[in-house]
């Protein structure tokens, strides 16, 4: 089996630094909206500096480098145990070389390890195999401050009106974006996920959030939500960081599980305007980032 | 845009507005969680006894402190291994979670200046008004842009609470931030969650 620990910290090191064209044209979309002169505008003209500084001399975009978030697809023969081993070496040497901060804290002792190593939960890795010979390496890096304002709710809630159906669903997103405020570092992505169990739909709301801006929801029913969703949002008011605004989401990515008939969970994972997301996908011995 | 040289004075404290943008100039000291929590169980409330070097720090920092600015931030570091350290990325980090401790550590350490995001409440823009102090917004996530602007670390005190939570003196030149809550009993988040909390109302009762 091909050792891709350099290839792993390649990714990191992008996606700690360089923020996906996809989002970026989405801030610079945002500026648009606001008035010139305004606290939005200079928050949002902040931000687009600090991303092309941040690209120029290699340098986290955020201080706040997050969880490493990873989800694999990989064909038949990999094996797992080693690829986790290859991306424990290689986060450790992304600390070293200060493209991630120490992040992983004991939560009884309260020790930081230093190299963003700890148990089997960090970083997190997810596993699927897949058919085909493309091994798929996705990582997100997520923040604590976006992660905080992240909400679950268990439907009917009768204080939001929200019943089980989509009405009820947009509701409840809603609240967790006023409720978020400028929190989670607006203007921001949610990815959402209807169904499943608590942990389950926790997932799924993050796997949501790696559909590219571009790519719509398949389902014309949750593409029409999560239009609706960003645009109604949008009308809160709250603004790039909470100063008031016309941009508080960018973006709404919706996806859904089956569920017991008993429960309807709605999950909402906050992502800050920092989206930092990468994929790198290895085929005939070929890396490529994207 | 205000340049501010640090410490603050009351004079200037009392002039500053929700709205106002400033440029912090001087030595301020980085503190987050951990640091809230060890000040008010060891030195406000006494729940803990002071262990290690506790005092020797408490005396440390008191002069760097007083008059001057907290920042609300663990910082990405460079030069761990030769204490040459350079700030790499050092936004903001979220202010809300040290509200339970930020206005009994404002009054205890007389500290004029919260730097942080997302705003903070009550209490703190109660020892706003009392200290009299302010709460400055950086921008959140703006780590490579706001760490060109600390020229300096001139030391780090309590290493063991880790890289993000240690308390870091830093020297900082023009460090641009925004006025939220100001000293007059001001907060632009009270505003802004009360606007947006009617613009929810519509649309929850608009289906």
């Amino acid at each position: 089996m091909q050792d891709l620990t350099n290839q792993i910290l390649e990714l990191v090191r992008l996606t700690s630094t360089d923020l996906p064209p996809d989002v970026e044209d989405s801030l610079r979309l945002a500026l648009e909206q606001e008035e010139p002169g305004s606290a939005a505008y200079g928050a949002l003209e902040t931000i687009i500096k600090n991303v092309e500084l941040s690209r120029k001399n290699s340098t986290p975009i955020c201080q706040d480098t997050g969880t490493p978030i990873f989800y694999i697809k990989y064909p038949e023969g990999w094996s797992t145990r080693k690829l986790r081993q290859q991306i424990e070496n290689a986060v450790a040497e992304a600390t070293k070389r200060a493209y991630l901060r120490p992040n992983s804290v004991n939560s009884l002792t309260e020790k930081n390890t230093g190299n963003n190593l700890g148990d089997q939960h960090f970083p997190t890795v997810h596993f699927e195999e897949v058919e085909g010979d493309t091994l798929t390496i996705d990582l997100m890096l997520k923040g604590g401050g976006c992660e905080n304002v992240g909400a679950q709710y268990s439907l009917p809630n009768s204080k939001l009106g929200a019943g089980r159906d989509l009405v009820g669903v947009r509701k409840v997103v809603l609240d967790a974006v006023y409720q978020a405020q400028g929190q989670g570092c607006a203007p921001g992505f949610l990815g959402v996920a209807i169904g499943g169990d608590r942990g389950s739909s926790n997932y799924a709301s993050k796997e949501a959030l790696f559909r590219t801006l571009e790519e719509h929801n398949p389902d014309s029913r949750l593409s029409e939500l999560e239009a609706k969703i960003t645009n109604d949002a949008n009308q809160l008011g709250i603004g790039p960081m909470g100063f008031g605004g016309n941009t508080t989401v960018l973006d709404t990515k919706i996806t859904h599980s089956h569920r017991l008939p008993a429960s309807y969970f709605v999950t909402i994972s906050y992502m800050c305007w920092a989206f930092r997301r990468r994929r790198m996908t290895l085929k005939d011995g070929k890396v490529r980032y994207s | 845009m205000q340049n501010i040289t640090l410490p603050f004075t009351d004079d200037i404290i009392r002039s500053l507005k929700v709205g106002d943008p400033v440029a912090l100039t001087g030595t301020m000291v980085t503190g987050r969680d951990s640091v809230h929590k060890w000040m008010i169980d060891t030195f406000i409330k006494k729940t803990r006894t002071p262990q290690g070097d506790d005092l020797e720090v408490l005396e440390a920092i008191k002069p760097l402190l007083k008059g001057s600015a907290i920042y609300h931030c663990g910082p990405v570091v460079s030069g761990l291994d030769t204490k040459e350290y350079l700030f790499v990325a050092a936004g903001p980090t979220t202010s809300i979670r040290e509200e339970p401790y930020q206005g009994d550590v404002m009054r205890y350490f007389r500290i004029q200046g919260v730097v942080g995001k997302g705003g903070m409440g009550p209490k703190t823009l109660a020892a706003c008004q009392e200290v009299p102090g302010v709460y400055l917004h950086a921008i959140g996530g703006a780590a490579s842009l706001i760490a060109q602007t600390v020229t300096r670390v001139l030391e780090v005190f309590k290493y063991d609470f880790g890289v993000p939570e240690a308390l870091w003196v830093i020297e900082v030149k023009d460090f641009p931030a925004v006025v939220t809550m100001d000293a007059h009993g001001n907060s632009l988040h009270v505003e802004i969650e009360n606007k947006s909390r009617k613009v929810l109302e519509e649309l929850l009762a608009s289906a």
